[in-house]
């Protein structure tokens, strides 16, 4: 492996960004990664492909999962010992990406989770080793656009980079569609949201689904010969198999998405040399990431966790999870920039699911979550500020799921 | 006025459905049975024909492959419609849904799909996409208050000579021609907005189900979370578009 020289220009683009970060943290505007890496890429532009030379790159992209699955790649790779760099904050942006890079840091893996579009713009200039693709879904239709034009865009960069293995989702159409070629490891993750795949990303047609009883598994093929790929690596029920080898996946996470994301992430770590029972093993032992799944004490003494759920896919997820459990609910809700402006998908989740529930509607679109909650017969109170909404809800421990920017809000206030 | 249960119709959910579509269903329906009146959801699947025999057919939003497709399968089965107009069922079509009425759609890509032709409009896709907050005042006739939503789309819609509209926006793009949003006619309305619109805007819901179930039937629900609602959006609408205006002004200036 080369080792990494930096130029002058290089250096002082570092240095630069560090001190709007610094500035950025201190006056409490943000955690800092974004707006450092973007004071870096100002000066240096070419700063992304010098801060990797001599580490080996994967990249991590999906609607849904990706800070997670990072996370537990990164944790598993240490856990064998292997020197990691990585964006850890959850900025997934170019800019976030050059801020994770430009820590000092020995010849490394690092391993990056790149937003859903920027994945075809980092691919070359990081020299990526790796690509783990997890999940295509509607997500925040004002500003990333449809679902088939992203699986388009992974699909060039696929096809453009014939040289770098790729560890993908089987069982979503997009991805399926996107990953196609002979080097792709595929992982069955079993049924999943469907929601958003309903035409064939091939040939337009109705997609056909069956499921199967014996597994749990539903499959999908095309009259035009598209179809779910043969899996290499099979998920079932906690158990991922690989091969002739089986580990159990046992999380400190909530959630069954959780698992899925665990399995993406052992195996890209099997991938990279990794034992999968030491993945595992180090992957149980993730609590929280990124404030993600953190737990908070309440005024009144009650403990707080806190949930981002960004689409309808993610909020289907969070939605019979909470059903599963019975704590007091607050739904936080906004429609800035970051959260897509657009509350439409708010009909897409099940939220009949929080019947008889002690809920409440929050956040600056709290009224938008009143009114679906009210026609899906789910009684609530209205309280916009979600720290006040969760004192008025009942039950033992209150689980807040919010949306981006009153995700990033809390975690700050409660912390 | 129907004695029977009142049948609303989502038609194509897996391919007109991308922007909540299933809200305004599920608010036509329970705006009845708060009413006493028998309702429900009949859910068409995209591998079925239309029906005839539903009181409302509500056609959503899409993406471009699915709206294709809906296109292809709505026309095989136009017939049925027209009989279910015919006897009086009422048309509620959104965005994707809103286009396929017309006569056409050319996409962005100058491919043409052909519509229902239900009304004698046409629409291309053109850039830039409009994306935002919307406000329409419907055409007196309505004695509709404002109606908020949210658009995102790229077409472009023309209305034939005589076609009404549902009204001028005051904020935002609608068709993108003409300074106004959708179409109105007898027992069909037309526009652009999500939101869903139909719960953002109860008033609007009760004016389709006033055909199927008839003024009277209408009686007052309680719609204190719903008018709170409409009126925070409009609000905020509202101002977004004054600071738009401003912006223009300033731009004009130079």
């Amino acid at each position: 492996m080369r080792s990494r020289v930096l130029t002058r220009r290089d250096r002082i683009a570092v240095a630069a960004g560090r001190a709007a970060g610094w500035m950025s943290r201190v006056t409490g505007r943000g955690a800092g990664a974004h707006v450092s890496g973007r004071i870096m890429l100002k000066v240096q532009p070419d700063l992304l492909h010098d801060l990797a030379v001599g580490d080996r790159v994967t990249l991590i992209s999906a609607t849904n999962g990706k800070t997670t699955t990072t996370a537990l790649l990164a944790a598993a790779l240490e856990a064998a010992g292997r020197p990691v760099v990585t964006n850890h904050t959850g900025a997934n942006l170019v800019a976030g990406v050059v801020a994770a890079l430009a820590a000092p840091h020995p010849p490394s893996d690092a391993v990056l989770e790149v937003d859903e579009r920027v994945l075809p713009l980092v691919v070359d200039p990081l020299d990526a080793q790796l690509l783990v693709l997890g999940n295509l879904s509607r997500d925040q239709l004002d500003r990333y656009g449809e679902v088939r034009s992203l699986a388009d865009r992974w699909r060039a960069v696929v096809a453009a980079h014939p040289d770098i293995p790729i560890v993908a989702n089987a069982s979503d159409p997009h991805v399926a569609f996107a990953a196609g070629s002979d080097r792709t490891i595929w992982i069955d993750l079993g049924g999943g949201w469907r929601g958003d795949a309903a035409t064939c990303p091939v040939c337009g047609r109705l997609l056909g689904w069956t499921d199967d009883p014996a597994t749990g598994h539903d499959t999908y093929s095309c009259p035009c010969g598209f179809a779910e790929p043969a899996a290499d690596v099979r998920l079932v029920g906690d158990v991922l198999h690989l091969g002739d080898r089986a580990v159990t996946i046992g999380l400190g996470l909530p959630g069954r998405w959780n698992v899925l994301n665990a399995a993406l992430a052992i195996t890209a770590a099997a991938e990279l040399g990794v034992d999968p029972e030491v993945a595992a093993t180090a992957a149980s032992a993730v609590t929280t990431v990124s404030g993600r799944y953190a737990t908070y004490r309440l005024a009144d003494g009650r403990p707080a966790r806190v949930l981002l759920a960004k689409n309808p896919a993610g909020w289907s997820e969070v939605l019979a999870w909470l059903n599963e459990r019975d704590n007091g609910v607050v739904l936080a809700v906004n429609a800035h920039v970051a959260d897509g402006r657009d509350t439409s998908w708010l009909w897409d989740a099940p939220f009949e699911r929080l019947r008889g529930r002690t809920v409440a509607a929050s956040g600056e679109r709290s009224l938008d979550v009143a009114v679906r909650l009210d026609y899906d017969g789910v009684t609530c109170v209205v309280e916009p500020d979600p720290i006040a909404a969760a004192a008025l809800v009942g039950g033992s421990e209150v689980d807040i799921v919010a949306s981006y920017t009153q995700f990033t809000a809390l975690t700050r206030r409660l912390r | 006025m129907t004695e029977s249960t009142v049948r609303i119709g989502l038609v194509y959910p897996e391919l007109l459905g991308t922007y909540g579509d299933r809200g305004n269903a599920v608010v036509l329906v329970d705006r009845c049975r708060r009413r006493g009146i028998a309702a429900e959801l009949v859910e068409v699947a995209a591998d079925e024909p239309l029906p005839d025999s539903l009181d409302l057919y509500l056609f959503g939003g899409g993406e471009d492959d699915p709206q294709s497709l809906a296109s292809e399968r709505m026309r095989a089965s136009a017939a049925s419609l027209t009989r279910a107009q015919a006897s009086g069922a009422v048309v509620f079509a959104v965005c994707a849904g809103f286009q396929l009425i017309g006569v056409s759609y050319e996409t962005g890509d100058g491919e043409m799909l052909d519509g229902l032709g239900l009304v004698d409009m046409r629409t291309v896709g053109a850039a830039p996409r409009l994306i935002g907050e919307v406000v329409v005042d419907p055409e007196p006739t309505t004695h509709l208050p404002p109606v908020t939503g949210f658009e995102n789309h790229s077409g472009r819609t023309t209305l034939g000579a005589g076609v009404r509209p549902l009204g001028p926006v005051s904020v935002g793009g609608g068709n993108g021609v003409g300074g106004v949003d959708g179409v109105l006619d007898d027992r069909l309305v037309g526009t652009y907005l999500h939101g869903p619109v139909l719960p953002r805007n109860p008033a609007l819901a009760d004016f389709l189900l006033r055909w199927i179930v008839g003024a009277e039937a209408l009686t007052p629900i309680d719609d204190h979370l719903t008018d709170a609602l409409h009126r925070e959006r409009l609000a905020a609408a509202t101002a977004t578009g004054w600071r738009a205006r401003l912006r223009d002004l300033r731009t004009n200036r130079g």
